[in-house]
């Protein structure tokens, strides 16, 4: 493995946690919207604390997509068409809930703006659903070929680890957005946000420890990389506790870092468990691995030089465009 | 089993036609409107008559709701290469990731930022700072369908690239030259200039549709109208030059794709003669009917009145022999290298057709508008072929994207892969029917609501744009890194 490879592999892997750190939010929102907004006022002011980021927030998606694309083509081509149907659900996901947002803007009845918040909410908890069942069955191993096609059956995909690693991300999402909104509303919404947030930190210690133990027996994450697998377990259930502490003291900064950043950690997890593979196949002689996915160490130059050029420049937009709505939104009564 | 007839092959490739034509009405859609939308607000943030606002915030409502498609359409785009042409992804990772992840970094990223941004800040900046927003947008867009042709260039007409011996897929050798594509610096003006031409036409038209119904803002449908009109005529002219331009290139790199346009089996005399409309047997590679017009074919193809050009049955010949001692078996085995002609030959009258309907249309618009005499609202005819004429773009712009795709049949990478090579082996029929009753319902009610919706906001006229998007009225002050939220 090149020093190259192992920068794209790390990079891929920021690209998902940028995901997964700020698209989770707006996930959870989605669907905290379907829970603690119950006026058309309220709903307004849920998409609104948004509104301004989703687009580029799903940006990292489509950057973390495009960049495995080029960098690890060979991963590229056996995750997606492997899991056909698990992103053919991610995209609907993804296409309901990104037009919702226009949609809702555009529709003049009552009953139009409701089919399209209950549309939002749905692509809200579809979204993180699909994508963490994707990424929870394959770090179990799937039947993968000499050529390195997956032919993963409906259990392959669809079992314990992967349904319960599917929920957790729904719940870890749904409290993110609920710190968020906490952070970025004021009155009946943030009251709500945190009261729920109250009830749903114990249901999510309980689902981390049968995460953590279906990952233990489920995955090679603990026989091959017992100190880094625990670690990382141990973050998590640490931001979870800072998130909590959070929500309790009404530390709402605190909180978002706390969600966020469990997030981060269980991204992080699956990548410090693939490696030095891509692709985990049950035959362990056809496992992908970083050193033969990649593109052409010319390519992967290339595309270096780019990012060393590009990224800072986009961070720094990126902090702006944040800090100019960095206001609080009032949870309002009336109709917009 | 049971395939109806299906093969994996004909159903991923019905699929990733479906969504390239659709996600192609937004593309031009986000690129011509954006970017009119950016002229508005500077005019108003030079002049500041209320007027040019009012105008970018109405249109750039329509823009929105394009972007929002258009957006989620690409995304379906990019997951569809994994997804149904894991093979592809293979053999062009090297050279199609570079471009893919510059577009991200460069061109969405911005796009992205900034439309939020643009949206949220009217009563918050400057207009000429707030304009700026916008520019960064459209220029967003701009630069996306630069790296985007750069891949689907080199798919035209690969360059600056190595086959890697033991894994046998493409690897970049010089990213000057995979730039530097001459194919991408054709195809890039002659695809913006069209954009152009869409959004112009969709302002214009929909200002006709606005005039039609005779309500309140008939000073602004009408300033808006001949604002398209002006922009659609300089882009109408502009787009069929930069075809003409892009023609001389195809002509020398895929002889068959211009053969088949043309209709061409036989090579033709010289000087050539122009079909303007021809039946072909397409079995057994003949024209069975046309009408010709004398000259014309060298004209277009030579810019003099004599010279011939190859037909398709001589190219076939050419590349069979070509290809007959190729190492991949695959490619041996092709038996034809012809295009669909019949398609081919029809999208190109169709987009040369309307090319020419969209300038006369500017023009006698023009004439109508003209700001001493300004006839427009009691020529109601006009206004319905306006109203119209809206539509043709699209239908243009999509002629022009099966010329280009189908014509490089059946490669999916002209010379190196092939379209049958390219598919996922792991995909199943029934994925693939499933995959694509699903895009189809998507892709159907997107574009019904769209339009739904793009029309109400028409017949609400300027109130539309109060609306929470165009100002955002209610700005607390309140700080979120305040000292109350670390209390």
């Amino acid at each position: 493995m090149s020093a190259l490879q192992f920068i794209w592999f790390v990079l891929v892997c920021v690209l998902f946690i940028g995901f997964f750190f700020l698209e989770g939010f707006d996930f959870g929102v989605g669907m905290a919207s379907g829970l603690i907004a119950h006026s058309d006022g309220e709903k307004a002011t849920m998409t609104k604390i948004i509104g301004p980021h989703w687009v580029v927030n799903e940006t990292w998606l489509v950057t973390a997509g495009g960049a495995m694309f080029a960098s690890f083509p060979m991963w590229y081509a056996s995750l997606f068409s492997g899991y056909y149907i698990m992103f053919l659900l991610v995209l609907v996901g993804l296409i309901i809930r990104g037009v919702s947002f226009e949609f809702t803007e555009h529709a003049e009845t009552a009953r139009g703006r409701h089919f399209w918040y209950r549309v939002f909410v749905a692509g809200s908890l579809l979204t993180p659903l699909a994508l963490c069942i994707i990424f929870f069955s394959l770090i179990q191993g799937v039947p993968i070929n000499a050529s390195g096609d997956v032919h993963a059956g409906f259990f392959d995909v669809i079992n314990w680890l992967s349904v319960v690693g599917g929920i957790a991300g729904v719940l870890m999402s749904l409290i993110h957005g609920l710190n968020y909104t906490r952070l970025t509303t004021t009155g009946i919404l943030r009251e709500r946000a945190r009261n729920l947030n109250r009830y749903l930190y114990p249901l999510l210690f309980v689902g981390e420890v049968v995460f953590a133990l279906l990952v233990i027996f489920k995955t090679d994450f603990f026989t091959n990389k017992p100190i880094s697998s625990s670690l990382i377990v141990i973050m998590i259930v640490l931001m979870s506790l800072l998130g909590t502490w959070g929500t309790f003291k009404d530390h709402e900064v605190a909180s978002l870092l706390g969600s966020g950043l469990s997030l981060a950690f269980v991204v992080i997890l699956i990548f410090n468990g693939l490696f030095p593979r891509v692709m985990i196949a049950t035959n362990p002689a056809h496992n992908i691995l970083i050193q033969n996915a990649s593109s052409s160490p010319a390519a992967l130059g290339l595309m270096t030089i780019v990012v060393c050029i590009l990224l800072p420049i986009v961070l720094i937009y990126l902090t702006w465009s944040y800090y100019i709505f960095a206001h609080r939104v009032p949870s309002k009564k009336a109709t917009e | 089993m049971v395939t109806l007839g299906l093969s994996l092959l004909s159903l991923a490739r019905l699929q990733f036609a479906m969504t390239t034509i659709f996600h192609f009405f937004f593309v031009p859609f986000s690129i011509g409107l954006g970017f009119l939308v950016a002229i508005m607000e500077t005019i108003y943030a030079i002049k500041k008559e209320d007027i040019y606002k009012k105008m970018a915030q109405f249109w750039g409502k329509i823009f929105l709701l394009s972007f929002a498609v258009g957006i989620v359409t690409g995304l379906i785009q990019e997951f569809q290469f994994g997804m149904n042409w894991s093979n592809y992804s293979r053999f062009m990772g090297d050279i199609f990731g570079a471009p893919l992840a510059i577009e991200a970094l460069l061109a969405f990223f911005m796009e992205s930022t900034f439309i939020g941004v643009w949206m949220f800040t009217w009563d918050r900046f400057k207009p000429g700072i707030h304009a700026l927003f916008i520019w960064l947008v459209s220029i967003g867009t701009m630069l996306s369908a630069i790296w985007i042709l750069t891949a689907n260039s080199f798919m035209q007409h690969p360059t600056g690239f190595t086959i890697n011996a033991k894994t046998h897929h493409a690897q970049m050798t010089n990213f000057g030259q995979v730039l530097g594509n001459p194919q991408l610096w054709r195809v890039f003006p002659h695809l913006i200039l069209g954009a152009f031409v869409l959004g112009a036409f969709v302002i214009a038209g929909m200002s006709a549709w606005g005039l039609i119904r005779k309500q309140k803002d008939k000073q602004f449908f009408k300033k808006s109208l001949r604002f398209g009109l002006w922009f659609g005529l300089v882009a109408s002219i502009g787009v069929m030059i930069a075809g003409d331009f892009q023609t001389q290139e195809i002509i020398k790199d895929q002889p068959m794709k211009f053969a088949a346009t043309e209709g061409e089996y036989e090579n033709t005399g010289s000087p050539a003669s122009w079909k303007i409309v021809a039946t072909f047997d397409t079995k057994a590679h003949k024209t069975t009917h046309e009408i010709s017009v004398p000259y014309m074919l060298s004209l277009l193809a030579y810019h003099k009145p004599e010279g011939s050009v190859k037909g398709m049955n001589t190219i076939n010949r050419e590349l069979r022999q070509k290809f007959a001692h190729n190492k991949s078996q695959s490619i041996r085995d092709i038996k034809n290298f012809y295009v669909p002609t019949t398609a081919l030959f029809w999208s190109f009258r169709v987009m040369a057709g309307f090319g020419a309907l969209f300038a006369l249309v500017a023009l006698v618009g023009l004439f109508f508008t003209r700001p001493k005499n300004n006839i427009i609202e009691k020529q109601r005819w006009f206004l319905y072929i306006v109203g119209l004429t809206m539509w043709c773009p699209f239908i243009a712009n999509t002629a022009g994207w099966l010329i280009t795709e189908l014509g490089r049949y059946p490669w999916i990478v002209y010379g190196l892969y092939t379209i049958a090579d390219a598919v996922s082996p792991s995909t199943t029929v029934g994925q693939l029917v499933f995959s694509n009753i699903v895009f189809f319902l998507l892709f159907a009610s997107l574009g019904g609501v769209l339009i739904y919706y793009a029309r109400q906001t028409l017949h609400k006229g300027l109130d539309a744009i109060d609306g929470p998007s165009a100002t955002q009225k209610d700005i607390p002050t309140a700080d979120p890194f305040a000292k109350e939220a670390f209390d």
